[in-house]
């Protein structure tokens, strides 16, 4: 319980450190405050989702059912964050772009990111063998994970995109003062975020483990 | 020559096989080209006498891939419902091993995807009095465009058949794997049709190639797990 408490005043401070303490971005002004949510998301759920897919090999090499359950929770994180990143961004691109989309291809590349695991979901839901369910899915999480490159390769060759960079935001034109404060702010609430999801997935495990027991006892 | 590779030959035979049943009712072909030739039709009577500018191509192109991605879908998930459906499969698992099977279901499904483009892409061509300004170009895009959507397929194919064949799953399972492809079939054959400069072909025709490697080997490798209990 201490470490939960923790975190809450942790994250309170970032919250509140992010408004009074982080001064405004110069270029991106005071929607650059932004950065210390989005960020920490959108590197979550990258997170998630690799861990989703080593525990899918894990699976198909070692045929134990908990590493189909640490996928499916792993890929329910990841969905969590990643829409949080997609909204946080969308925020900040009605602020700087002028519209809350416009396909840019970072926007295009979180949809089908987004789709991937949705189709994921949908496969899981469609079948009611656990065995047969934790196989397919992790054959189709491996399958989904190896287009990604692809995307990343041809969408910003096709359309330039307009997304900031983080080394253009921290380093260009600024005084090492303000850099500082907000590198401080910045790991702060990676840090945080961090913490959240490790809390999330001991939940989401134990929760699943629970369950799983639930279903076996009631079949027999 | 071709028996030193044994799963290709093997795969001939599966082919074989798989083309004598289709020849027999031609279920999974019709499917397909009904699909097309409806959509081909419907879509060059509601926009067709609209497409005109320059952003002609761009509409064109996409309406192409659009087209064969749902006949795509509409037909090639058959190959191994046929075999659920008929209770085949333990009879095909005994057979033969699992990288044989994928082989053979691979090379059928590229057949049905080239018959159908066959007939579909000039249709599509005259309907919309398109001009083909790069013919090599175009007709490498739709080689390797149709081969990559057979590819990712059949796996996919596979997957939908051992869920029990639920209605739309293939296609909500396809596209974002398929999307990749879609996006550089799409931009190269907006430049085979006269958008752009010529020279960026060669980059998405590239992009296909390489999707098309990854697709197939990642589908050799992982289709042993769905294919065997």
């Amino acid at each position: 319980m201490t470490w939960q408490i923790i975190l809450g005043i942790w994250m309170s401070g970032v919250v509140i450190a992010s408004f009074i303490y982080m001064p405004a971005t110069q270029g991106l002004g005071e929607m650059g405050r932004i950065i210390v949510y989005h960020v920490p998301a959108a590197w979550i759920a990258v997170l998630a989702y690799l861990m989703a897919m080593v525990n899918s090999i894990h699976y198909l090499r070692k045929r134990e059912i908990r590493f189909d359950r640490q996928a499916q929770v792993n890929a329910e994180l990841g969905t969590i964050f990643c829409i949080l990143a997609t909204v946080t961004g969308a925020i900040w691109s009605k602020g700087a772009w002028g519209a809350y989309w416009n396909w840019d291809p970072r926007q295009t590349s979180i949809a089908v990111l987004l789709m991937i695991y949705a189709a994921y979901f949908v496969l899981r839901s469609a079948i009611s063998d656990s065995d047969m369910r934790a196989r397919l899915s992790a054959v189709y999480a491996v399958l989904a994970f190896l287009t990604v490159p692809f995307l990343v390769f041809i969408v910003p060759r096709v359309y330039y995109s307009l997304h900031p960079d983080l080394e253009l935001v921290n380093l260009a034109e600024r005084s090492f003062e303000m850099d500082r404060q907000m590198l401080v702010v910045f790991l702060a609430s990676v840090f945080g975020f961090s913490g959240l999801y490790l809390w999330l997935y001991n939940i989401q495990k134990r929760f699943e483990i629970l369950f799983y027991k639930k279903a076996t006892m009631r079949r027999f | 020559m071709i028996s030193n590779f044994p799963w290709l030959s093997r795969g001939l035979a599966v082919l074989r096989k798989d083309l004598r049943i289709e020849f027999r009712t031609r279920y999974a072909y019709s499917a397909l080209l009904m699909f097309a030739i409806t959509t081909l039709v419907t879509v060059s009577f509601s926009v067709g006498g609209f497409l005109a500018g320059p952003e002609m191509t761009d509409i064109a192109a996409a309406l192409l891939w659009i087209i064969l991605f749902f006949s795509a879908m509409a037909g090639l998930s058959r190959t191994f419902v046929q075999e659920e459906e008929s209770g085949t499969v333990i009879a095909l698992k005994m057979a033969a091993e699992p990288e044989p099977v994928y082989v053979g279901k691979y090379l059928f499904n590229v057949v049905l995807l080239f018959s159908l483009t066959v007939l579909v892409v000039p249709l599509f061509i005259v309907m919309l009095n398109l001009s083909v300004v790069l013919v090599g170009g175009f007709l490498a895009t739709v080689f390797l465009g149709a081969m990559g959507l057979a590819g990712a397929s059949t796996i996919l194919a596979a997957i939908v058949a051992k869920a029990g064949a639920k209605g739309s799953l293939m296609t909500v399972l396809a596209f974002p794997i398929l999307l990749p492809l879609l996006l550089g079939a799409i931009s190269a054959t907006r430049t085979a049709l006269g958008g752009g400069s010529p020279e960026a072909i060669n980059t998405d025709l590239l992009m296909l190639f390489f999707y098309n490697g990854v697709a197939l080997a990642a589908s050799l490798l992982l289709f042993e797990y769905v294919w065997n209990e």
